[in-house]
């Protein structure tokens, strides 16, 4: 919980991770170079004070996340979204096995979302099933650049990701976070291209749809699927620390996305571990929208309550302390019948 | 083929002009070779590592801000900067630095194997669709901009007013020179009376239609501008050097 000025804020930071990037982990070249694109990113728009030596980065295990999470960053419930890389790293990127059991020893601070890739096709689907009882899903992160043998990326659409998508409902998997990334077959056309996304939140109205990193680098077509879809929302990772280095941009991306979808679809996260929460959770809450930027309404603190914390409660019901809820909402961030109606 | 115009071509260069003089006009060649993602060119954006004269033959090196960059932009401005030096008429390696497919896209530029004979299985035709879809966003883009700066000088002037704007009332100024240009390369018509709002594919625009295709562009103008901020930032991290290259990005209102 954050308070500033009186006002309590619940957070829930939607996208963290527990990796390993070790040289004794790293298949090759491109686990060395997958890591050195994270670190330059956590560089480039960390505050200087924030920023890690290399060597701490390349893993930072269950106790340090505990303590820059929920002792210094003031967040009340965190979600692993991870992202596997069997491909650069031998025993995975996320540590599937580190971050579940830090999951049970803490069910009321985290919570453990996996992952899946259509290209396993049926032996995948079964492993996700019995993934889904393991892990008691709510949610899975889908990284559509993973490297898969000589394949460089998948898409939503493909009909065996219709298949994982059929049983993500089937098994009451409702949660699905997207991350784009640059390589996939063919090459003729933009990979970050999310038309897939478009189809899918349209056949899956049941299911939903969380881009990370709110479609950037193409803010523009993601906005525009959004609007479409009431079932896809955005997800902050990636976009937050832009709050530090370059504000008016921050106040552009955010007022984006409040004209195009709403307040209820956006969510905050630190993107653990390449940025901490404690900072973003500070600059967030004293944020203003630039008073010449007369195209965008300012930011009241009841959007900013929502997207730090109650819109990603409600969807994975956790509860959210009566001092930190909006007037008129019960436990779970949902609105009351009486407010509904009012 | 072209090596073999290269061979020719490279005794007669080889103790005539002046490295310093090669070297500006393979600056100058590599000024017209854009990202199309952010819409600038490789020289402004600090993405030419390194231009040298060795035994006759103009070695450039080209890097970008991460290795993971999309590796169909990465080829498409590789092979642009070859074939704009080509025109110098020299023997040219161009080289791509530590990128995921630094070897596969190498290997194709020294065999001028084509987007197809350097990707194989991964490519389908060709990325000429590509190259497309990005011309018509710098030109949304350039249009936003133009806009933008219109209103701001017209406070009067409610959105839906830009319906009656054309191409001839803007100002001459930078951001309408750039708006031309992009109609230009796009084949799109340039006269006085053409209204300057368009379609993202250059059609007319229903008037009731106005505001929201200018917020359309808007949300695309605010992420290639911001792209382009987290790609120079990235490359200054990743290669501290490249800030000194980097020139300003134009139309930059303040940023922070």
């Amino acid at each position: 919980m954050y308070t500033k000025d009186d006002e309590k804020y619940f957070i829930l930071d939607a996208h963290v991770a527990l990796w390993d990037a070790r040289p004794e982990n790293q298949r090759n070249i491109h686990g060395k170079q997958f890591i050195d694109c994270f670190y330059d990113y956590h560089r480039n728009l960390s505050p200087e004070s924030e920023v890690w030596p290399y060597e701490e980065y390349l893993y930072q295990g269950g106790e340090r996340l505990m303590r820059d999470l929920f002792t210094h960053g003031y967040v009340d419930h965190a979600i692993f979204q991870p992202a596997l890389l069997s491909a650069f790293y031998n025993n995975g990127f996320g540590q599937t096995e580190e971050a579940f059991a830090l999951a049970q020893r803490h069910p009321d601070k985290l919570t453990y979302n996996h992952c899946w890739d259509p290209r396993f096709e049926q032996a995948g689907l079964d492993q996700l099933k019995r993934d889904a009882e393991r892990f008691g899903l709510k949610g899975v992160k889908l990284y559509t650049a993973e490297w898969q043998g000589d394949s460089r990326g998948y898409k939503l659409d493909d009909p065996w990701s219709y298949r994982y998508l059929e049983t993500c409902q089937e098994l009451g998997i409702r949660n699905i976070h997207i991350h784009k990334g640059p390589t996939i077959r063919p090459l003729d056309r933009d990979a970050f291209d999310v038309a897939d996304i478009d189809k899918v939140a349209t056949d899956f109205t049941d299911l939903n749809i969380i881009v990370e990193h709110c479609g950037l680098p193409r803010l523009e077509d993601f906005c525009w699927i959004a609007t479409q879809e009431p079932n896809v929302h955005a997800g902050l990772a990636v976009a937050m620390p832009f709050i530090h280095s370059r504000p008016r941009y921050f106040a552009q991306i955010i007022g984006e996305l409040l004209y195009w979808l709403d307040e209820d679809r956006i969510q905050f996260s630190s993107d653990y571990a390449i940025w901490t929460p404690k900072w973003l959770v500070e600059h967030f809450v004293d944020f203003r929208i630039p008073e010449d930027m007369t195209e965008y309404a300012p930011l009241t603190t009841a959007q900013k309550k929502k997207i730090l914390g109650l819109n990603a409660a409600k969807m994975y019901d956790i509860d959210v302390p009566a001092e930190c809820r909006l007037p008129g909402e019960d436990s779970a961030g949902s609105r009351t019948e009486a407010m509904a109606v009012a | 083929m072209r090596a073999a115009v290269n061979e020719q071509v490279a005794a007669v260069f080889a103790d005539s002009a002046p490295d310093t003089d090669v070297l500006e006009r393979a600056r100058e060649a590599l000024g017209t070779v854009v990202d199309p993602e952010l819409d600038e060119s490789i020289t402004d954006l600090g993405f030419v590592r390194s231009m040298d004269v060795a035994d006759g033959e103009l070695v450039v090196h080209l890097r970008l801000p991460t290795s993971f960059c999309a590796p169909n932009f990465a080829y498409l401005m590789a092979s642009d900067a070859k074939d704009a030096l080509l025109a110098l008429g020299m023997p040219v390696t161009v080289r791509l630095d530590d990128h995921h497919d630094s070897e596969i896209i190498n290997r194709g530029l020294a065999a001028d194997a084509g987007y197809r004979g350097t990707f194989g299985d991964e490519a389908d035709e060709d990325l000429d669709e590509l190259r497309l879809t990005f011309r018509r966003k710098a030109h949304t883009a350039a249009m936003e901009r133009a806009l933008t700066r219109y209103l701001r000088a017209h406070p009067d002037l409610p959105e839906e007013g830009l319906y009656d704007v054309t191409l001839g009332d803007l100002p001459d100024d930078d951001a309408t020179r750039a708006l031309l240009r992009h109609r230009c390369t796009l084949g799109l018509p340039t006269g006085d009376d053409r209204p300057a709002l368009v379609g993202r594919n250059g059609e007319p625009c229903a008037q009731e239609d106005v505001p929201w295709r200018l917020r359309v562009a808007r949300s695309l103008r605010v992420s290639m501008d911001g792209n382009a901020h987290f790609c120079r930032g990235l490359l200054r991290t990743r290669y501290p050097d490249s800030a000194a290259d980097q020139l300003p990005r134009a139309f930059q209102e303040k940023v922070s």
